[in-house]
């Protein structure tokens, strides 16, 4: 992907001291990428062993974070933007998902197996 | 820690003559959108974490996923499941995947727009190619309009599925699924609405005096604040409409 | 009050903005924005004052009738709405907006119409909420409001929707507030002005804001669902529909918590800058102050069930939430032991100012270790709900943050007026407020040991609770009393105060360069700044310019003079913020039962406000 994006960069010459916005072609790529996840999730949700399965709910999860970091990096150019807009974003963004997780866990919507004996 | 010196060409220039630069080179408002990006984390999380944690907790339907029959309150996964219920006992489940799933797609497909159109702004005063067909790929009218319109048609989608759950049977007083997802959705919606102004306002400019680059950090902002409520819709859509 | 005149080093710093109330309200300037929430404040803190000695009259003895219980609830309701929100978080914002820039070497902050808009939205909300008293009708549902209690079928009548609504539009000045002074530190520091440079008290606000944006949406949506109940017929504290009844207290207190640092936080800073002045020595530990500020406001967002260990959270959310409140002790606790370091072997003044500062190092650690003994779930649940707890909480509320703003209030009331305040009477209203701030506090350590539960409007006497009500209600006469010298001084001096140079208590930082009061540009030219202490170590001419250059004929030059563009004042601000105030409050014709007017009021609002937005939007700045 670098690539890609340093040669999209360098494709605009007159912008390339400019920004390092990834251009065009990368801009379509994430596009592609976004609807392929997309189906892929509307996919499994359409196949009822797998929605059966442990692994419905993670690979979701897991799909969804990736869709998300994309657009966050990509299309709002997070990963070629100043790192003080990272620290903006990210360190409300984690205690918001700390929150998210202490709340599910704290109304039972998430166990921690301690172990225990018999949970 | 330290403060940093280095400066963002791209932006530089943007504020009047008579004022210092900016300690860091950046822009005010791209830093006050950011910091508002970060709270509006907080405050989807609020909305979602309430969703979730009263998801089944409902103690009469209509339910997202499953089928409920009114007049002997059970429920089941399927209509043949659910045994003997009169069909006006008998609610389906609400959501609609297809239909949302679309809704997704044209969601994302504006995001796609939105970086277009920031870069047509960006690029506005290279040549312009000489194919018409080029041309309009390279307006940034073309894809502030396309952003608009998709936005819209989003917009279209959520009223169409707002009006159906009402004739199915769910209204935001209904249950705690209706009043958590009407809200939470609602609370969307109203963010969209509220993008699809900002991009109609950003037209208004282009129409009058077009955009150029100079004026690529307005759209700039414009488009950040539309991307993040794309990023709500992604963590929206597995949450609440896909997970069961 | 623009127009009081202030020799500086021999020079008159003659204010060459315009007076008259209309320069107030359509004001941009952070200074007068400053000021304005400093006095609005302080009203309401003789409002809430006054609400908390008609409770502590009410408590005096055994079965007294002064007033209802009804009457009661909104009192104690009202007192604590009203000093966190209108009286704490105000005189913080107060500072905010004086000193930010000025610590910063800035000429305002970065966005002046939203800054206006603030306070004005501050001030209706404020309104909102205090008044509804004076019929009867305030809010009565404690100043948590905890849902389903505060739900219509509980409270049906219009108090907690004043409670509500009020709180909203609180929330959109705090936030839009925090937005505007995260982007002005981040980016209007002077040349010279690192992060590692900036004033304490700056680091500290900085701080505040980041927990302010990350707090305020969780009370945001909590009272949104409360709206929306109660207004609406959703379902969201509907214990019958199956909802939660701790849906409300977990959602309250994710903000709640951080709250307390968004109180005492601001304090905390203006100390740290009080301290070193008068013990002329640096900070101690200037780096680790800042970490641990960063350090408290992080934790502060994974502590907020330490207030619901009596609602049987099970074994493991107790131990981690008391596990990680025990964990926050210990970075204030390093800003206790830095202050201390910071006046040992320091050559001491006893100022007013310094000696507020010295007295909340000592009561915030009385606070703060009562706070540690309600760490453990055990523990708290011997003390939860009783007086220990009330006792707790004003060591660290008014024993830290009131006596942290005190310290602050005479330490820059001659920035602010370019006059001193008066040290005697302030010596007075210091120790009637030590000791009437003891008086009332520490014995309801007692009460609340002995079994006294807190909100309750009377006690039957045999309890063993007389004596320690009976001083409590003798300390807050005597507060009064102290508040009365103060408010006295502050007038007095205002108008007739020995007047004060630029730099009367041999301060270090950024903003004692400046003429007092300070000219509406703030800084005639930007300085460079090469130390964390300029003034203690850079010489004047590298901060400010000499006085040929900003000085003609005796007074200070104007913006105009200098070649310095100014914003423009604007009344678009108020405009916005009175429609939008007025938008939210259009349901409460929904509760009266005419949606009609309801509809006509809120659409009306809006469209006024929309209109006036694209009018502030496209109108020059400066
Ligand atoms: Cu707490």
């Amino acid at each position: 992907m670098a690539n890609e994006v340093a040669h999209a960069a360098d494709a605009h010459g007159a912008h390339a001291d400019d920004h390092f916005h990834p251009q065009w072609s990368t801009y379509w790529k994430v596009a592609v990428v976004l609807t392929a996840i997309t189906v892929v999730e509307v996919w499994i949700y359409y196949i009822p062993s797998f929605v059966a399965s442990k692994l419905f709910v993670p690979s979701l999860l897991i799909m969804s974070a990736v869709k998300f970091a994309i657009v966050v990096m990509f299309y709002m150019h997070l990963k070629y933007d100043h790192k003080l807009f990272r620290a903006l974003f990210t360190g409300p963004l984690l205690i918001a998902i700390g929150t998210l997780f202490g709340l599910m866990f704290l109304f039972g919507k998430l166990a921690i197996r301690l172990g225990l004996g018999a949970g | 820690m330290a403060s940093v010196a280095k400066t963002d060409p791209h932006h530089a220039g943007d504020a009047p003559h008579a004022h210092p630069p900016t300690s860091t080179g950046l822009n005010h408002r791209k830093i006050a959108v950011w910091a508002f990006i970060g709270s509006e984390c907080m405050l989807f999380v609020s909305l979602i974490s309430t969703y979730l944690i009263y998801k089944g907790k409902s103690l009469a339907g209509p339910y997202p996923h499953e089928w409920w029959c009114r007049a002997t309150n059970t429920i089941a996964k399927s209509a043949a499941e659910l045994g003997q219920c009169a069909p006006a006992e008998t609610f389906k489940p609400i959501l609609n995947i297809p239909v949302t799933s679309a809704s997704t797609f044209v969601l994302l497909m504006s995001s796609l727009a939105m970086v277009l159109a920031l870069a047509a702004v960006e690029n506005a005063d290279l040549p312009m190619p000489s194919g018409a067909w080029d041309r309009i790929l390279r307006s940034s009218k073309t894809w502030l309009w396309m952003t608009a319109i998709l936005g819209t048609t989003f917009l279209g989608f959520q009223a169409y599925e707002f009006t159906s759950f009402v004739h199915e049977g769910l209204t935001i007083r209904t249950n705690l699924f209706g009043s958590s997802f009407f809200t939470l959705t609602g609370f969307h919606g109203a963010h969209v609405t509220v993008g699809v102004l900002w991009l109609l306002a950003l037209l208004g400019i282009d129409y009058k005096r077009g955009l150029k680059p100079a004026d690529a950090l307005n759209v700039d902002i414009a488009a950040l604040y539309w991307h993040f409520v794309d990023v709500v819709w992604i963590a929206i859509f597995t949450l609440i409409y896909l997970i069961q | 009050m623009a127009t009081m005149a202030a020799p500086v080093s021999g020079v008159h710093a003659e204010s060459s903005s315009p007076s008259g109330i209309w320069s107030w309200l359509t004001t941009v300037d952070h200074k007068r924005i400053g000021i304005l929430y400093l006095v609005s404040a302080m009203f309401f803190f003789v409002w809430g004052g006054l609400e908390a000695l008609v409770i502590r009259l009410q408590l005096a003895g055994p079965n007294m009738g002064l007033v209802s219980a009804d009457m009661y609830n909104q009192l104690f309701t009202m007192h604590g709405t009203t000093m966190v929100f209108l009286v704490v978080m105000p005189l913080s914002s107060a500072f905010f907006n004086f000193l930010i820039p000025l610590q910063i070497g800035a000429r305002d902050v970065a966005f002046p119409r939203l800054n206006a808009f603030s306070y004005w939205v501050f001030l209706f909300g404020g309104l909102v909420i205090t008044l509804p008293i004076l019929f009867g009708l305030a809010p009565n549902g404690g100043w948590f409001g905890y849902a389903p209690l505060t739900t219509k079928a509980y409270a049906t009548g219009y108090n907690i929707d004043y409670w509500v609504l009020g709180l909203q539009i609180l929330g959109v000045a705090s936030l839009a507030a925090a937005f505007n002074f995260i982007t002005t530190i981040i980016n209007m520091r002077a040349p010279g002005m690192h992060l590692m440079r900036m004033p304490i008290f700056t680091w500290m606000s900085f701080v505040v804001q980041f927990l302010v944006i990350l707090a305020f949406p969780a009370i945001t949506v909590a009272l949104v669902f409360l709206m929306f109940d109660r207004f609406f017929g959703t379902n969201f504290y509907t214990i019958a529909a199956g909802a939660d009844p701790l849906l409300w207290q977990h959602l309250f207190w994710i903000f709640g918590h951080p709250e307390v640092y968004i109180l005492i936080l601001p304090a905390f800073g203006l100390v740290s800058e009080v301290l070193p002045t008068f013990s002329k020595k640096p900070l101690f530990g200037y780096p680790v102050m800042v970490y641990s500020g960063m350090l408290i406001g992080f934790l502060g967002f994974g502590v907020w069930a330490h207030h619901m260990f009596s609602v049987g959270m099970g074994p493991v959310a107790d131990s981690v939430f008391s596990l990680t409140t025990m964990l926050i002790a210990i970075p204030t606790g390093v800003k206790i032991l830095n202050w201390i370091s910071t006046m040992w072997g320091g050559n001491i003044r006893f100022t007013t100012s310094m000696l507020f500062g010295i007295a909340l190092v000592g009561l915030f650690t009385i606070g703060g270790i009562s706070g540690i003994m309600h760490s453990s779930a055990p523990a708290d649940l011997q003390q939860t709900d009783s007086y220990f707890v009330v006792a707790h909480f004003h060591y660290v509320l008014f024993g830290g943050a009131v006596f942290g703003i005190m310290a602050g209030i005479y330490y820059y009331f001659p920035k602010m007026t370019g006059r001193m305040l008066d040290e005697t009477l302030g010596k007075i209203h210091f120790w009637t407020f030590f000791i009437a701030m003891n008086l009332t506090f520490f014995p309801m350590h007692f009460a609340g040991l002995y079994g006294m539960p807190r909100r309750i409007y009377t006690y039957d006497a045999g309890q063993g609770w007389e004596l320690f009500n009976k001083l409590s209600t003798a300390g807050v006469i005597l507060q009064g009393v102290g508040m009365l010298v103060f408010l006295y001084n502050f007038i007095k001096s205002w108008r007739s105060g020995p007047v004060a140079g630029n730099n009367p208590w041999g301060a270090p930082t950024l903003e004692w360069a400046l003429p007092s009061p300070v000219p509406d540009y703030n800084f005639a030219h930007i300085p460079t700044i090469t130390s964390r202490y300029p003034l203690w170590d850079q010489k004047a001419d590298e901060l400010v310019k000499s006085e040929a250059e900003t000085t003609v004929g005796g007074r200070l030059k104007t913006a105009k003079e200098l070649g310095i563009p100014m914003p423009f004042p604007t009344i678009r601000p108020l405009i916005a913020a009175l429609l939008m105030s007025t938008m939210l409050c259009s349901v409460l014709f929904i509760h009266a039962g005419n949606l009609p007017l309801a509809m006509t009021i809120g659409i009306g609002s809006f469209l006024g406000l929309a209109f006036t937005l694209v009018s502030w939007l496209t109108s020059p700045l400066e």
